[in-house]
């Protein structure tokens, strides 16, 4: 694919993003798209978000698990980049107008202390820069049409990224069993999901091992103080106005999230 | 409501189906009009005759107490049965599969009383503060029925699919835990079959136990001190063959683990 094409493609997705109207997938269009390609055109998409005055302040991690993986038929997660607009504060009512087609995902989200800079990260060195982790809740979107995505789709699209909420309570990675610390995802009040780290690639700090993997051999840069969102543990629910959601991770404690127009 | 010649009749049926390893056809394929409380009345000869040649009543377990385990065997209320000192079986020990005819293991969490309790009116605090400790436990359920395809009626004189049971990991005082977010894993050769957390049991597993007093009520009966108590899966059941390796890993418990062979 050539750059014409990346930063046509990149520039159709940012604007699917500003005008809230959805496009075809790009692999109808492109049926010969790579995956490279697709994170080329994810960051011609966000290169537009920062020049509209959005700062990077983390990655998330998407597809992590088997069953996602399954449905999209990939053997791998994906990433994509979250920016200073997507972040909302717990405890304030969300509102879900900006977005197209949400979805709420609830996950473990992990802030670094220290720079992670791959290929050959390994899961001692994630650890050792984890600063705490903390409960939170990804709310996924998706720019192309009824969530009709292949892999690449999804990449180009910045991995579903919507908006996120983090919760007020953290730990350290030495202070709870990440792995086995369950999940649960209630509505209203009314349990709906439930779930434990193992969810995630065997364990939420696998996933990131593989991120900064990944970001390593794109040479993209994994910063101190960036937010990770891991990849979610339950399945992708319905976020819907006036409706509220919490999770709660064993050891770690919960976030919520109340939906408005 | 079933003559008492009828019972005996059944409980032998499903006695030699346990003990030979074999399957049988539902027994309301049979007799359409057989009751739960028939069923439970088999349980009760079954019990007779476990004792008359040796057994010991170790305690009791709850079935189908979970959405996944419901969905999974297409059935809205749990089952109860009882627990013999034949079907305990040491952690890190084998099972002899020929013994059994389709086995699936499930995580619980198992309860152990420090005084009798019974009655249809208990809370969770009531089951709480008479609870000594609780303890990992792995259940291996078979059915004697062909495909373990049943209804509840059927079920329940099977004893609720009971074969044998594994306890292990670290006992511990229920205050010390948040029984709703256990985290657990279901490892089978090393590879994570299924996951959950202990809410999927009615929301918290001593719900379970609730249920179980009410029900023992209704046939005049307590739960006994010093029993175990299984408070029903927490995932869906895996199936196993022989040579597995099963290993359940519960958030903060420990682990149990066996093989079959």
């Amino acid at each position: 694919m050539n750059s014409e094409k990346i930063i046509k493609y990149g520039a159709e997705l940012y604007s699917a993003f500003s005008s809230q109207q959805t496009v075809l997938p790009l692999t109808e269009r492109e049926p010969s798209i790579t995956i490279e390609n697709a994170y080329a055109i994810q960051q011609e998409m966000i290169r537009l978000r920062l020049a509209n005055g959005e700062r990077i302040i983390g990655k998330k991690i998407g597809v992590t698990s088997r069953a996602m993986q399954d449905l999209i038929k990939v053997n791998q997660p994906d990433f994509g980049q979250l920016t200073s607009a997507m972040l909302m504060d717990e405890g304030q009512p969300v509102s879900l107008s900006g977005l197209i087609q949400p979805k709420a995902e609830a996950e473990v989200a992990f802030v670094l202390k220290e720079d992670l800079a791959g290929p050959g990260i390994t899961a001692i060195d994630v650890i050792r820069a984890t600063d705490y982790v903390v409960p939170c809740f990804e709310i996924v979107d998706s720019r192309i049409k009824d969530w009709k995505i292949s892999i690449q789709d999804t990449i180009a699209d910045n991995a579903s990224c919507g908006i996120f909420v983090l919760g007020k309570t953290r730990a350290k990675l030495t202070d709870l069993d990440l792995n086995l610390a369950g999940m649960l995802l209630e509505r209203n009040g009314k349990l709906e999901q439930y779930a434990c780290g193992a969810a995630v690639q065997g364990g939420p700090v696998n996933a990131v091992v593989w991120l900064a993997n990944t970001l390593g051999k794109l040479g993209l840069p994994f910063k101190k103080g960036e937010i990770i969102l891991s990849g979610s543990q339950s399945s992708l629910v319905p976020a819907i106005p006036g409706e509220t959601l919490r999770c709660t991770v064993g050891g770690l404690g919960s976030c919520e999230i109340q939906f408005e127009d | 409501m079933m003559n008492i010649e009828t019972i005996n009749a059944l409980t032998s049926r499903v006695l030699m189906a346990q003990d030979s390893a074999t399957t049988i056809t539902k027994l309301t394929d049979e007799f359409p009009s057989m009751t739960m409380a028939d069923s439970y009345d088999i349980q009760d000869e079954l019990c007779r005759r476990w004792v008359a040649r040796g057994d010991r009543i170790t305690g009791m377990k709850a079935g189908l107490t979970s959405r996944a385990k419901m969905l999974q065997m297409g059935v809205d209320e749990p089952s109860f049965g009882f627990l013999t000192s034949a079907m305990a079986c040491p952690e890190s020990g084998k099972i002899q599969i020929d013994e059994l005819v389709h086995p699936r293991v499930e995580a619980e969490i198992g309860f152990v009383l420090k005084r009798e309790i019974g009655g249809d009116h208990l809370s969770i605090d009531d089951v709480m503060a008479a609870t000594d400790f609780v303890i990992p436990a792995v259940e291996i359920i078979d059915s004697r029925y062909e495909k373990f395809k049943f209804d509840l009626i059927s079920v329940i004189a099977d004893n609720g699919s009971s074969s044998r049971y594994v306890t292990g990991g670290r006992p511990m005082d229920p205050r010390n835990l948040d029984l709703c977010s256990i985290g657990v894993v279901i490892e089978c050769n090393g590879d994570i079959e299924e996951l959950g957390a202990s809410a999927a049991v009615l929301d918290h597993p001593a719900n379970s136990i609730i249920m179980l007093a009410a029900h023992l009520h209704s046939r005049g009966a307590r739960l006994p001190a010093g029993q175990l108590i299984l408070t029903g899966g927490i995932t869906a059941a895996v199936a196993v063959q022989k040579g597995d390796v099963i290993n359940a890993r519960f958030q903060n418990m420990g682990s149990v683990s066996f093989r079959f062979v």
